[in-house]
């Protein structure tokens, strides 16, 4: 596993939190994703190793989350919520017109490597619906046409890298 | 008068029957005291609970009283104390006992629980049993018909998950008909204490499995398979082979150390087909190695010995103990002849060895055979009855290395006959050049070295083929029986034995177990009180304090903890 | 009648303009005043005041907080713990997520007194992963707070002790039950415990005493200490004291955050008057009043009986309009208040539609540790996307309800009843639009309608 030395130092550091060294687990699962962008192969062994624990204690962790993912995913992840107060107010029409945009599917990268789309579950900002996070950020009462304006955000943003 | 409950014991009512059980007990364990079964998955007595499975549900209340004097609150109508039940199920599992519990088992709320989780776990279920080798074992199929619904409601897609997976090179894993109650991936954690198995995914769709690169192969396995409820983990040896149901149960203990684990054989029409562990809560609890298991495939093996031989010609039996008779009349020297015994005999082998030392004035000796304990149920002393050689006087010192001190007088010409009774000298140490020096009368059921140089053979049974004892490293003496009937050609132990005592003494000792044991009570102080068929199938601990001072090879293992060094004892 | 006037002492300062969440504004707002205080004071003090107040958890049980505290085992010798429940997954409730990223030190402030009043020495503010920026700002006003001396060693001078680390999860609802969540911060999957043994107050993290309490609780606990359990029971009405945020959403012209002394306002106040009513053309439907578990609410049904008022019984009759938002109210009438989160549909809303939305979201959340919740969720998700997607048969209406009654008070942990009580509720009350679906789908759906699943 090739981490970066911040990254290293912070789970040393995150270790130091808990009186036993397993509850880093979740800290160390973000640290690593952040990293690197998704988990590896061998994260499992290499989370074992550092917190005296054996493969499968992790494996069993990270497919519990659905925030962890053990496959690369597009640049930027467009994440749509799904549940009632968004479907509601036209959640899925969001999602859809994020899926046409990037021409591809939920869940799936998209042909031109920039986006990876998908339904999350109640992001509790149901005031605000329907709402989508892309990254970090979080963006309120996205509706269709505001959907085809962050993605023309995301693609300007591509082209500038 | 009833007599008042010692204090460790709560009474407490199950179904209207009122019984008095040890605090600590849950409802399962009390109800399985009155013969109250309830039905449960994930709970399994010797790992931790976690009550998943929700079939153990039970109705539950307790005696009323004012809550502000305590006094007990009076039902009118029975002119018993008043029952507060609680209005929804319980878990029996991990419901503990309490005084004055009440508890229904088959009241209306119980049985719709039941019935509604049986009808869950069976919608994802393969339905598979006309296949599944679990079929008769299995605790799903044996519910479904008290508690399943009959018909199916469920008209959507079954989950799907990977069948047939190869958890290891014994266990075969069907994801499909695993219910999810956790007993393997607890047994791997708390018992074996090798983590390999868990869930992966979550709710519905939550697999077990084996991590990618590890596999389930540790000595244990095997009781996986035993403690899974469903027919998910299946042996991949005994896979469709056999339908239980046509099988004979036999009560034996595995050989394979002192420990001593007791366990079932299961056979038919002569050949056995498995072995699996027999619950002894002071001995392996519900366990055993994968290594026992495969023990009985030794006695169909292309080695056996099945002739008996004088100078390597085929003969009878009564002419070949008149050829040892001989042998012995010819050296009667004291210390002409040695017999070397065997921490493998059982006890009742063992006292008519000592017996037909005695009359040769042979000196006597164990073979060794200490390897690495396994801190569970497999021992340092791989022989599993040394302790019944020091009971009955066969020895009085542990088998210490190599039979040097033999070889050495075999040098000298002082020993001239050695009678092997169940070990080849040359694997014990013996050099060919000394095996040459003396005349063998060779007693066993597996042709080796001793075998082929002996002058006299005569085959004997393995372990399945014999009733006997055998005293563990507890100094437990324990019970184990015949499960088939020996080859044509091999003659049982005890009769061969009897036979040469009476050929070296002239004295007749039965060869039939039970009135054998009469004489040994008669003659071991230890063992004065008993007899073989009163035996516990669980065994009885004899006294160990004669033998306190031997340095036993023995580590700790489950329940056995070495008596402490003195030394340690002294500074704690 | 008219609504009365919010009354916000937890959303004083949310969505105040020029009001930032660093340490600086919040001092100067009178921010640590109260813990300053509170140190000097016997911790059995505080725990009084909080068993006075008669406040209730926030975090959907409506547990007294004093009781819970008093709960705690501390003969054991063992360390207790405190966890803020920060994970805030329950859909249809947003209130401390505006907590923590817009005046996270109060929550810091509520927090502190909490853990002195309880010895604690340290706490972990468990937040939901999807909520990275609250991470960081609770982080930042962790460290602005240690390094003010208000958390970290010897606080205030006073020798008292007590860290905070903020853990964050990784998307899963489940982390919101208290011993879930006690799991995953034990690095575990989020598996529930069984109650008995593992009561968190006796058993909790790490098999230590610990207490677990909800954003908006600990914020309560801090307005507590400060004015003191008297003045705060005095607030809302007897048995539902302080006050209540709603977090309304859903078909009203003005959803959002609204926080009332608790018992109030009613429905129809709360719908009609404060979020604007129903959108331009359309009517109430439906209203689920507590988070999506919730047993949902017919409008035109009516609700009577008897209720306690002072020393009176009084008979009361009414329409869910006319029902007060309080823990009790709402009980009476086989809902709850829950988290406060208000779900309000429409009459473009197909319930076997909104059913099936809400049956996909507990199957997908379910841990998947017991029989009735991880296999009847599923099913009941099966059955509804079924309706919608597939085949609709009239049969299905009773096929839902029989699978969902066979799950609540059977599981290990409350998820049983959250996963059940929508099915339940749904077919009660709209069992007709459940029977008569596989015509109704075939024909045009109203004007403004969204898809569901
Ligand atoms: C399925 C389920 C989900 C829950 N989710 C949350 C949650 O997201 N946030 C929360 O504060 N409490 C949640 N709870 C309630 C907690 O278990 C616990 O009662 C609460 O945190 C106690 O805090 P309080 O007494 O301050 O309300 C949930 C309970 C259940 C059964
Ligand atoms: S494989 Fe068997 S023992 Fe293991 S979890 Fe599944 S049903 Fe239980
Ligand atoms: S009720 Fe559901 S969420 Fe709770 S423990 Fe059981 S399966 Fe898990
Ligand atoms: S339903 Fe989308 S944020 Fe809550
Ligand atoms: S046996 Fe599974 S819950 Fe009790």
């Amino acid at each position: 596993m090739n981490l970066k030395p911040e990254t290293l130092s912070k789970i040393d550091e995150v270790i130091t939190h808990y009186p036993t060294k397993r509850s880093a687990m979740l800290p160390l699962l973000h640290l690593i994703q952040e990293d690197i962008g998704y988990l590896p192969e061998d994260t499992s062994e290499w989370i074992a190793a550092k917190l005296d624990l054996q493969p499968i204690n992790v494996l069993e962790v990270i497919t519990f989350y659905p925030m962890f993912r053990q496959k690369p995913i597009g640049r930027r992840h467009v994440k749509v919520c799904r549940t009632l107060s968004c479907a509601l107010l036209g959640g899925y029409k969001t999602c859809a017109a994020f899926e046409k945009e990037f021409h591809t599917h939920l869940g799936e990268v998209s042909p031109d490597g920039e986006v990876t789309v998908d339904f999350v579950e109640c992001l509790a900002s149901c005031g605000t619906a329907p709402v989508v996070m892309i990254d970090d950020e979080l963006h309120e009462k996205v509706d269709v046409a505001k959907a085809k304006q962050l993605s023309d955000q995301i693609r300007a943003e591509a082209k500038q890298r | 008068m009833i007599a008042p409950a010692k204090p460790d014991l709560v009474t407490v009512n199950i179904d209207g029957k009122e019984i008095a059980v040890p605090k600590g007990t849950n409802v399962i364990e009390a109800a399985r005291l009155v013969n109250v079964d309830v039905p449960h998955y994930c709970y399994h007595p010797k790992l931790s609970i976690v009550g998943n499975c929700r079939m153990c549900l039970i109705e539950m209340g307790m005696p009323a009283v004012d809550p502000s004097t305590k006094a007990a609150i009076m039902d009118p109508a029975t002119g018993k104390q008043k029952i507060n039940w609680i209005p929804r199920p319980q878990i029996g599992c991990g419901t503990n006992v309490s005084p004055g519990l009440h508890v229904k088992t088959l009241s209306p709320m119980v049985k719709d629980a039941r019935e509604g989780v049986m009808e869950f776990l069976l919608i994802n279920h393969p339905l598979d049993c006309p296949i599944c080798d679990q079929a008769g074992e299995c605790k799903l199929q044996e519910q479904a018909t008290g508690y399943g619904r009959g018909y199916s409601r469920f008209i959507e897609q079954k989950n799907v998950k990977p069948k047939r997976t190869q958890l290891g090179p014994r266990v075969t894993l069907d994801d499909e008909r695993c219910i999810l109650c956790s007993r393997c991936i607890r047994f791997s954690k708390e018992i074996v204490k090798d983590d390999v198995l868990g869930f992966v995914d979550r709710g519905s769709y939550s697999t077990l499995t084996c991590y990618p690169g590890k596999k389930l192969e540790n000595n244990y396995s095997l009781n996986t398979v035993d403690i899974c409820p469903v027919g998910a983990l299946t042996s991949s040896d005994f896979r469709f082979k056999m339908r239980v149901w046509f099988l004979k149960q036999t009560n034996a203990i595995d050989t394979e150390s002192s420990v001593g684990a007791n366990t079932v054989v299961w056979s038919r029409e002569g050949v056995i087909y498995r072995i699996t562990p027999r619950r002894n809560d002071d001995v392996n609890d519900t366990w055993l190695a994968d290594s026992a298991r495969v023990l009985f495939k030794a006695v169909k093996a292309s080695d056996r010995l099945t002739a008996i031989k004088i100078n390597g010609t085929d003969g009878a039996l009564d002419v070949a103990v008149n050829a040892a008779a001989e042998l012995f009349k010819s050296n009667s020297a004291p210390g002409a002849i040695a017999v070397v015994g065997s921490g493998r005999s059982s006890v009742e082998e063992q006292f008519l060895t000592r017996k037909l030392a005695d009359a040769l004035k042979a000196s006597t000796q164990l073979v060794s055979r200490v390897g690495q304990g396994d801190q569970l149920l497999i021992s340092a002393d791989r022989n599993p009855n040394v302790r019944g050689a020091l009971v009955t006087g066969l020895i009085t010192a542990l088998p210490f290395g190599e039979l040097t001190g033999l070889g050495a007088q075999i040098d000298a010409g002082k020993v001239k006959v050695i009678v092997a009774i169940n070990e080849d000298l040359a694997a014990a140490g013996l050099t060919s050049a000394q095996l040459t020096k003396v005349s063998v009368v060779y007693l066993g059921s597996h042709f080796n070295a001793s075998s082929a140089a002996a002058k006299v053979v005569l085959p004997t049974l393995s372990p399945f083929e014999k009733s006997g004892t055998f005293v563990n490293q507890q100094f437990r003496i324990q019970k184990f029986f015949k499960a088939v009937p020996g080859p044509v050609g091999a003659t049982d132990d005890l009769m061969v034995l009897a036979k040469l005592v009476t050929a070296a003494a002239g004295l007749t000792l039965p060869a039939e177990i039970n009135a054998l044991w009469k004489v040994i009570a008669a003659e071991v102080p230890a063992l004065g009180t008993m007899a073989f068929a009163n035996l516990p199938e669980t065994g009885l601990l004899l006294d160990a304090t004669p033998f306190a001072a031997l340095p036993f090879a023995e580590g700790e293992t489950l329940h056995y903890k070495p008596a402490q060094p003195a030394v340690a004892a002294a500074t704690a | 009648m008219p609504a009365p006037a919010q009354r916000r002492i937890i959303f004083q300062h949310i969505d105040e303009p020029g009001y930032t969440n660093d340490i600086g504004c919040y001092v100067r707002n009178g921010g640590y005043e109260v813990l300053k205080k509170a140190v000097g004071r016997k911790p059995e003090e505080l725990i009084d005041e909080v068993k006075k107040s008669g406040l209730r958890g926030r975090g959907g049980a409506g547990f007294p907080c004093g009781v819970k505290w008093g709960l705690v085992d501390r003969k054991s010798g063992k360390p207790i713990y405190l966890i803020v429940n920060a994970d805030e997954s329950e859909p249809g409730t947003f209130k401390d997520r505006y907590i923590m990223h817009q005046d996270p030190h109060q929550l810091i402030e509520g927090t502190m007194i909490s853990c002195f009043a309880n010895n604690v020495k340290q706490a972990y503010i468990y937040i939901r992963g999807e909520m990275p920026h609250g991470a960081r700002i609770l982080e930042k006003a962790i460290a602005e707070a240690r390094a003010a001396n208000f958390v970290g060693p010897n606080i205030l001078g006073t020798g008292y002790s007590c860290e905070i680390f903020v853990h964050r999860g990784a998307g899963a609802y489940i982390c919101g039950e208290e011993t879930g969540l006690i799991e995953s911060l034990e690095g575990k999957r989020a598996n529930p415990r069984i109650k008995p043994p593992y009561f968190p107050a006796v058993l909790g993290l790490y098999q230590c005493p610990t207490i677990v309490n909800n954003v908006e609780t600990l914020c309560h606990v801090k307005y507590i200490a400060e004015h003191g359990g008297e003045a705060y029971s005095k607030i809302g009405t007897p048995g539902n004291t302080g006050t209540r945020i709603f977090c309304v959403s859903g078909h009203v012209q003005r959803p959002g955050y609204y926080e009332f002394p608790a018992g109030t306002i009613t429905m129809g106040q709360l719908l009609n008057e404060v979020c604007g009513g129903p959108l331009p053309g359309r009517t109430f439907k439906a209203v689920i009043p507590g988070g999506s578990s919730a047993k949902i609410l017919r409008f035109g049904e009516r609700f009577k009986g008897k209720r306690k008022v002072g020393a009176e019984m009084l008979d009361y009759d009414w329409g869910v309009e006319d029902v007060p938002m309080d823990f009790d109210s709402l009980g009476m009438i086989g809902t709850m208040g829950g988290s406060g989160g208000v779900i309000v549909m429409d009459d473009t809303v197909n319930m076997v539609e909104a059913l099936a939305n809400i049956n996909a979201f507990y199957s997908h959340e379910s841990c998947g540790q017991c029989t009735p919740c991880r296999e009847g969720s599923l099913w009941m998700k099966k059955i509804s996307s079924r309706m919608v997607h597939g085949l609709a048969r009239p049969e299905d209406a009773a096929l839902l309800k029989s699978v969902a009654d066979q799950i609540p008070g059977r599981t290990i942990c409350a998820f049983g009843e959250a996963c059940s009580w929508p099915t339940q509720s749904f077919i009660a009350k709209f069992g007709d639009e459940f029977k008569q679906y596989s015509e109704t789908k075939k024909t045009a759906k109203p004007e403004g309608a969204h898809e569901l699943v």
